[in-house]
């Protein structure tokens, strides 16, 4: 029911939405619960395991009851909180957890049998048979119990992640943080002001309180005004700051979108902020809890806060006979606040013997306590106990109130623990908790207005000194402070169900249960009756938890302790974290310079490292892979091919020093390398293992160029760093990456010199480049470097341009290969080309293989120290009976080989025990005719000739083999070299 | 968590490779002996407190930084060039 003239809704402008298909009107600024409860739907949920009917307990985003599915299809948002949800033309909310309808609920049977639920029901009762538990027991339990579901289906929506920096970030802008904000944006400090809230204010725009002879909100709304003014301060609305981090890093959640029918153009739903400030200032207000009595989750009964919340800032009287239950002096405002709008006011219950009650209209009932209460879909009435008995008290809501716990969550993010305070009856923050921020207002524990307006004053004068700054005279407003007058009360004994934790439905008797069970500790109990661990994590119950386990525990409550407070504070959607990470944001896409051509030519592509490479080149006629892998690889045997292998690393690396440098990091000698010349080189790891292998050229007497394999370019180049800057800093050397700047392109093939001969401005001979010659050649003019390597075992060569030229190369040098009947081959050929030459990849050099296991013990000099060196010469890793490098040729009637394989003696047992190897690759070879192999197998060298079983246990594959050298074409390496 | 980087400033932790215990700044020479290089290689301790290990502004400059941390309150106590710590010039 609306109230007249209250509220910071705009009247002028009414809202229409949805809820379970039926339509509802609202007003601008209301939110999915305060629309609700203006046209008198109380029942909001049903609870988590006993299936209860529930209506909205707070007004803020702690809210355990009233969760909402809001959207459709694909953009479905589960577990949403009514009262964060604002309303908006065309909003469509579901509720959730209930079958067929929220009003007559199926599954409230379980409620029926609470007797037999309670704490540790399923682990005692689901135990035998143990198959039963994940294929029966846990999806029934499962179903039953739960919140919103997701739609299953991709969420299309867009997040975005997003940072920002300040010298002071105020996490909060109620009183505290508002005056903070104030005396530090006009000392000129960079500020950035956040809330979670549509409106900043916090509870100045809930409360009646006056500021300066105004209303609080308008003082609150005079303040952000002024502070928006300010080129210095940054105000952030609609954001959660939900985690502490280490060097001042802090997590914040900002609904962008999530409040508007219709999206801006290109405007997230939700942007995930890492926010680094070099201070911070924690206003985050306390959070209102409620009092443990028997049936205390009717919908209707709420925070007393909250009521008051609902008339003063919406205009919403939450009830028609508001009864009003607490332990403390804040509680009163309630009664008072209801009175003046005009609401009936059924009582005033407050549980201290000797408390003061101002204010006139109502009855009260001074040391009494609700014992229980009335009403299946909403409240009708309280079971009020007092000095002189039990007594009915009509009412159709109930605003209670426990007292008021700081919101301490952020100052625990980093294994702060909180403070106890007698006083006060909660836990404050022990400071220093989080480096660099203090905590000021009712986070603080400072609960009256002028406490918070000074606290908030004070935090900020201190941080601009800190900062080096100064402040000017900011004088506080006048506003009430009045004393907290508080007496703990927790539980209110007696039988029935005393909710404590409403979402995840955890009462009293749970707790002692817990504790009769012997789950003392804080951390035991909270896991045994689940208490604390829904997505409100507890926000409204753990403290009260807490206080009853301590009771049942005989302990008092700084020595019972608290559970780990975790970020997020408030739940943050995975979506938004991973921003821009999804599909093909997950990783970056790396493209070569020939992509598009070897798209066009209908080449698939596929995955290395970030690089896409093209798989092989498909013909006309072509049914399989296999059929254009063979005539690829034929090209190069007969005639001439062309292969993109511009993704290997390139690293440019000059110096004086550079031809010892490389000496250290490479086994092998590269001082020794003729101007002009390429050589083969090994790396080793400093445990001896192999790193990486590749060609290095050198270009002048300072001047190299280092390939790395595809997948350790990056690897390489930060192991180049650390071995020049930490361990020879002494050699004048440099690195550059070029892998980007340059595309290159393999011409490998008997014909390959007739090919470039064609298109080289300068033609070359085997006297000009021979074998392993390099140097710098040119192409229509452009000028580029040209290597004679191979790696598929022929007369090959690498011709490179830079990058901006290599898509023309690309497609002059496959037009000219097949002019002279060869063409393009991709990386399926060039596996099956190097597999039959027996070079070594990382299927081979996969980081548990050494040099010797390699068969490449000779290439460690011995005429010098290496990166690798020492450790490669332990006694183990050159012991003959290791796993080494061996050539594998089917010789039974099953002639598949695959990669992954294992290698057993034949007439052993395929087992463990028996292992004498695996295979690392395997080709059909067409030059052979039949299927070839690379494995490591235990004294491989000496078992040449040995037939062998291979057993592929995933794919039921065995194959009888013959020990072969692994080098299948050309051993003598004449083609090579021709 | 941030960083310092002695040439670049302050920066998210996102921009550095994180390697291991600076206890490879000091390779053993290769006479050394077993055991020294099992302890260059392999042994590590493992603080509850002060610890010193090398990162790389991998995003940044390149340069390789001592990182002097507490393992307990991941206080960054301070970092510094790994060149100059073993002599470089950077």
């Amino acid at each position: 029911m609306r109230v007249d003239d209250k509220g910071l809704i705009d009247r002028s402008r009414p809202v229409r939405f949805q809820f379970d298909t039926i339509g509802y009107s609202g007003f601008e600024g209301d939110t999915v619960a305060s629309a609700l409860l203006a046209n008198g739907q109380r029942l909001m949920g049903r609870s988590f395991k006993y299936h209860r009917p529930r209506g909205v307990l707070t007004a803020g985003s702690e809210e355990p009851n009233a969760l909402v599915t809001v959207g459709r299809g694909a953009a479905q948002e589960p577990n949403v909180r009514a009262t964060v949800q604002e309303i908006h033309s065309g909003l469509d909310v579901r509720s959730q957890n209930a079958w067929p309808s929220l009003k007559t609920d199926v599954m409230s049977l379980n409620d029926l049998a609470w007797p037999f639920l309670g704490a540790g029901f399923y682990y005692k009762t689901f135990m035998w048979p143990k198959a039963f538990w994940e294929k029966l027991y846990e999806p029934v339990i499962r179903r039953a119990a739960g919140l919103g579901a997701l739609s299953g289906r991709h969420n299309r929506d867009k997040y975005e992640r997003a940072y920002a920096f300040c010298d002071l970030l105020i996490i909060g802008a109620g009183p505290a943080g508002l005056m903070a904000a104030l005396v530090a944006g006009r000392a000129g400090v960079d500020v950035l002001v956040v809330d979670e809230d549509r409106v900043m204010g916090g509870r100045l725009n809930a409360e009646t309180y006056v500021i300066d002879a105004e209303p609080g909100s308008a003082w609150a709304a005079a303040v952000v005004a002024e502070l928006q003014g300010m080129a210095n301060v940054r105000l952030m609305t609609r954001t959660t700051v939900t985690g502490a981090y280490d060097q001042g890093t802090y997590a914040a959640l900002e609904r962008v979108s999530s409040h508007l029918p219709e999206r801006a153009d290109g405007a997230p739903l939700e942007t995930f902020w890492r926010i680094v400030a070099r201070r911070a200032i924690l206003a985050s207000g306390a959070l209102e809890r409620p009092v443990a009595f028997a049936d205390n989750d009717r919908p209707g009964i709420m925070m007393a806060g909250a009521v008051r919340a609902y008339l003063n800032r919406w205009g919403v009287a939450p009830g028609q006979r508001v009864a009003v239950f607490g332990n403390n002096d804040d509680a009163h405002r309630t009664a008072t606040d209801l009175v003046e709008a005009g609401v009936e006011v059924a009582g005033l219950i407050d549980s201290r013997p000797g408390a003061q009650v101002t204010g006139t209209g109502f009855p009260v009932y001074t040391s009494s306590v609700v014992a229980g209460s009335t009403g299946r879909h909403g409240l009708t009435g309280i079971a009020v106990q007092g000095p002189n008995g039990h007594h009915r008290v009509e009412a159709d809501c109930l605003a209670m109130s426990g007292g008021w716990n700081p919101t301490v969550h952020l100052t625990c993010h980093m294994n702060g623990r909180p403070t106890w305070r007698e006083d006060i009856a909660g836990f404050v923050p022990t400071p220093g908790s989080v480096p660099g921020l203090v905590a000021a207002g009712a986070c603080n524990g400072d609960f009256s207005t002028a406490a918070c307006l000074a606290a908030g004053s004070a935090a900020a004068k201190a941080v601009v000194k800190d900062l080096g700054g100064k402040t000017t005279r900011v004088s506080l407003p006048d506003a009430e402070d009045k004393a907290y007058q508080i007496a703990p009360l927790w539980a209110v004994p007696g039988k029935g169900r005393a909710w404590l934790d409403f979402q995840n439905d955890v009462t009293v008797k749970d707790v002692k249960q817990a504790a009769t069970e012997n789950f003392r500790s804080v951390e035991h109990m909270k896991r045994y009756t689940t208490q604390g661990m829904a997505t409100d994590q507890g926000k409204n119950s753990n403290v009260a938890a807490l206080a009853v386990l301590a009771d049942a525990t005989g302990r008092a409550i700084p020595e019972t302790g608290t559970t780990t407070f975790r970020p997020p504070y408030t739940p943050v959607s995975i979506a938004a974290m991973g921003a821009g990470a999804q599909g093909a944001g997950f990783a970056p896409q790396r493209y070569t310079t020939s992509h598009a051509v070897s798209v066009e030519m209908g080449a698939p592509m596929i995955e290395a490292g970030l690089w896409y490479r093209p798989g092989y080149f498909p013909r006309k006629g072509e049914t399989t892979w296999r059929q254009a892998c063979d005539r690829e690889v034929e090209y190069v045997r007969e005639a001439v091919g062309v292969c993109d292998v511009s993704t290997l690393g390139k690293i440019d690396i000059q110096g004086p020093d550079a031809a010892a440098f490389l000496d250290f990091v490479y086994t092998n000698t590269f001082s020794t390398l003729k101007v002009g010349r390429v050589r083969y080189g090994l790396m080793l790891r400093e445990d001896g293992h192999v790193m990486d292998d590749g060609t290095t050229a050198r270009l002048g007497e300072q001047h190299f160029v280092m390939t790395t394999t595809t997948a350790a370019a990056g690897n390489v180049m930060r192991h180049l760093e650390f071995v020049h800057q930490v361990l020879r800093p002494e050699f004048d050397v440099r690195f550059t990456s070029v892998t980007e700047q340059w595309a290159q392109f393999a011409v490998a093939g008997p014909r390959s010199r007739e090919l470039l001969n064609d298109i080289l401005d300068a033609p070359i001979d085997k006297d000009s480049w021979p074998f392993m010659a390099c140097g710098e050649t040119s192409v229509a003019g452009i000028a580029g470097r040209l290597f004679r390597i191979s790696f598929s075992g022929e007369h090959a060569y690498e011709v490179a341009l830079p990058s901006r030229y290599g898509e023309s190369l690309f497609r002059l040098l496959v037009k000219r290969a097949e002019s002279l009947s060869g063409g393009a081959y991709g990386m399926e050929a060039l596996n099956v080309l190097r597999i039959e030459k027996g070079h070594i990849t990382h299927a081979e050099i996969h980081g548990r293989t050494t040099a010797f296991d390699i068969g490449f013990a000779r290439m460690i000099s011995t005429k010098k120290d290496c990166i690798g060196k020492t450790m490669a010469a332990r006694e183990g890793m050159v012991d003959p009976m290791r796993e080494r490098l061996v050539g594998l040729k089917p010789v039974g009637p099953v002639k598949q080989l695959t990669a992954g394989a294992h290698v057993f003696e034949r007439g052993a047992a395929a087992i463990r025990e028996n292992d004498r190897g695996y295979v690392t690759s395997v080709a059909f070879s067409p030059t052979l005719g039949h299927s070839i192999g690379l494995a490591f197998v235990r004294g491989g060298p000496e078992r040449l000739g040995d037939v062998m079983r291979v057993v592929d246990h995933l794919r039921d594959i065995e194959t009888d083999v013959e020990i072969c050298a692994p080098v299948f074409v050309d051993p003598d390496g004449g083609r090579t070299r021709g | 968590m941030r960083l310092t980087c002695p040439l670049c400033g302050e920066r998210d932790r996102r921009e550095f490779y994180y390697q291991g215990d600076a206890v490879s700044l000091n390779r053993p020479s290769p006479e050394a002996g077993v055991d020294a290089w099992d302890d260059y290689v392999h042994l590590r301790d493992n603080p509850a407190g002060e610890t010193r290990d090398m990162w790389q502004h991998e995003g940044g400059c390149g340069a390789w930084i001592v990182v002097t941390r507490n393992t307990v309150t991941h206080e960054v106590l301070g970092t510094a060039l790994a060149g100059p710590a073993a002599g470089a010039r950077i």
